[in-house]
């Protein structure tokens, strides 16, 4: 029997009054693609960034490949790691953003040689021609030397997918990635992410797409309230829920 | 809502028309007052009490060129000071750390606090409080010896830069958005190599238009040193007028080469500008 690439295990996290997560517990086996869907203020995006350690948790734990992330258990206690621990864990997972976040001041091919070349100490040679076989994965060979001021938004979006795939991620975090985009830029972005999603990455998606998360996702949760309310196969949790309150989100976004 | 098949009639067709020229007669009225009040300024100067002669004389005297080449040295010495130190106090004012935080945020208070001649003044009678300084075993020295009126200057003017440019720098690091050190993190960067690849080189973009100012105003700042003997431009033509009296005239000369001075920066400036700009959105021109 293998084991979850990702066990989430009854975390919890406040923003002071306000309760973003609560008690989350799930698992993601390799190779899934797992989208999240759910209202905004859901706790989706949040459940996102405490795997990514960007926002750190309450209580409760994440392990990724069998690493208790952030922390270390030693005599009954849990003990914060250190900046560099951290940086390292999060070298295993890549992370797309809502609004891109490309590096304003370096081109396409310098944002995806960035991390290989400073953080991974690789040649610049070598990263170079990964970083354009990449942007050829992406489709966008001849934006190479394109400053991100000078590409549409989801030409920017492809960039930063480019970019967190050149650190080899096992995992892949994509916090609703097409929501700042034009809606005739939205279709580059998912086929990116589909084709992604057939190379057997495993992805998890915080998304409003329904359409994407019907055809592309091996498992549908949704969250509200900072709480799991249903989670099983796309088409189980998005074709007939169980839940009311699924029901009713459903049927409001559609 | 009546379609109607063509267009409404009674508005005509300007398309041909051009836009007639404006007479600004205000500007015309504004430029003769102004020219009126140059000239007679002017004309006062022509007939005072100056010789023009001793002007053009001294403008390229021995003493004067060591003087502006000496205050040049210090502004860029103590500039680069500042700025190193700047850096520094700034990524000291953000971190998590609450000491460095209020360490930093106590030289900004101290050394903005108090005037910088009077921080001049200290640094140069520091042989007062310490008669001898150095590293207990290693080196020392008597203060007299090392507080030359260079090196009081250049900490002087350098230390007190620092405080300025701190905040300078801070505020350039606060317009970059929180995305990109997001971004960085995620990629597995540390808090110092982000800071340094992706969150300075974009803040200096903002912070460049600022340190020109900072750095015009230490060139003006150095003739502060005249007071501890720096043979800057300011001390060399008081030495100057000491000895001939002509001090208007030798006012001027300094005068002159301060304005010229500064007015070479501003290009380099925009020189600077340009290059810092990399990928960003022309807006300026």
């Amino acid at each position: 029997m293998t084991q979850p690439l990702v066990a989430i295990r009854s975390v919890s996290k406040n923003f002071g009054e306000f309760q973003a997560l609560n008690r989350v517990s799930l698992d993601v086996w390799p190779g899934e693609v797992l989208c999240l869907i759910g209202a905004s203020g859901s706790g989706k995006t949040t459940l996102l960034r405490c795997i990514n350690q960007l926002t750190p948790l309450d209580s409760g734990g994440i392990w990724l490949d069998g690493e208790l992330l952030g922390v270390r258990e030693e005599g009954g206690r849990l003990h914060r790691l250190t900046e560099r621990q951290i940086a390292r864990q999060r070298l295993k997972t890549g992370m797309v953003f809502q609004r891109f976040n490309l590096f304003p001041h370096r081109t396409a091919l310098e944002n995806i040689t960035e991390g290989p070349v400073q953080v991974q100490g690789r040649k610049q040679d070598d990263a170079r021609a990964e970083a354009m076989e990449l942007l050829g994965r992406v489709g966008l060979v001849a934006k190479a030397d394109a400053y991100p001021s000078q590409l549409s938004g989801g030409q920017q979006q492809r960039v930063a997918i480019a970019r967190a795939l050149a650190m080899k991620p096992m995992l892949m975090l994509f916090d609703e990635p097409t929501s700042a985009l034009d809606p005739e830029l939205v279709g580059e972005v998912l086929t990116v992410m589909k084709e992604l999603a057939r190379s057997g990455m495993t992805m998890m998606v915080v998304t409003h797409e329904l359409g994407f998360a019907r055809e592309v996702a091996d498992t549908v949760v949704y969250m509200d309230h900072g709480a799991i309310v249903e989670s099983g196969p796309a088409a189980e949790v998005l074709g007939k829920p169980r839940e009311v309150r699924t029901q009713s989100f459903l049927s409001a976004v559609i | 809502m009546r379609v109607a098949p063509t267009l409404a009639e009674g508005f005509p067709d300007l398309s041909g028309m051009t836009v007639a020229r404006q007479v600004h007669w205000q500007r015309w009225l504004a430029a003769v007052a102004i020219l009126v009040v140059l000239a007679a300024i002017g004309r006062a100067f022509v007939n005072g009490q100056i010789e023009w002669t001793y002007v053009s004389r001294f403008l390229t005297a021995k003493v004067i060129l060591e003087g502006i080449t000496n205050t040049m040295v210090m502004a860029v010495l103590a500039m680069a000071l500042g700025i190193v130190l700047g850096v520094v106090v700034a990524i000291m004012r953000l971190a998590s750390n609450p000491v460095l935080a209020s360490v930093a945020a106590g030289y900004t208070w101290l050394f903005r606090g108090t005037p910088l001649i009077l921080q001049l003044l200290l640094w140069f009678n520091l042989a007062l409080v310490f008669p001898t300084i150095g590293i207990p075993g290693l080196w020392s020295a008597r203060a007299v010896d090392v507080m030359t009126p260079f090196l009081s200057a250049l900490l002087g003017l350098g230390i007190n830069q620092g405080a300025y440019t701190s905040e300078v720098m801070r505020a350039g690091m606060l317009s970059v958005d929180v995305g990109q050190y997001e971004a960085a993190q995620a990629i597995g960067m540390g808090r110092l190599r982000a800071l340094r690849r992706i969150i300075l080189p974009q803040a200096m973009r903002v912070v460049i238009p600022p340190l020109g100012n900072e750095f015009i105003g230490m060139v003006k700042a150095t003739s502060l040193a005249s007071v501890i003997q720096y043979p800057e431009l300011l001390h060399n033509a008081e030495n100057i007028y000491y000895a001939n009296s002509r001090v208007i005239e030798l006012l001027i000369v300094a005068g002159s080469w301060y304005l010229l001075v500064v007015s070479i920066l501003t290009p380099l400036q925009m020189l600077l500008e340009r290059r810092f700009a990399r990928g960003a959105l022309q807006i300026t021109r």
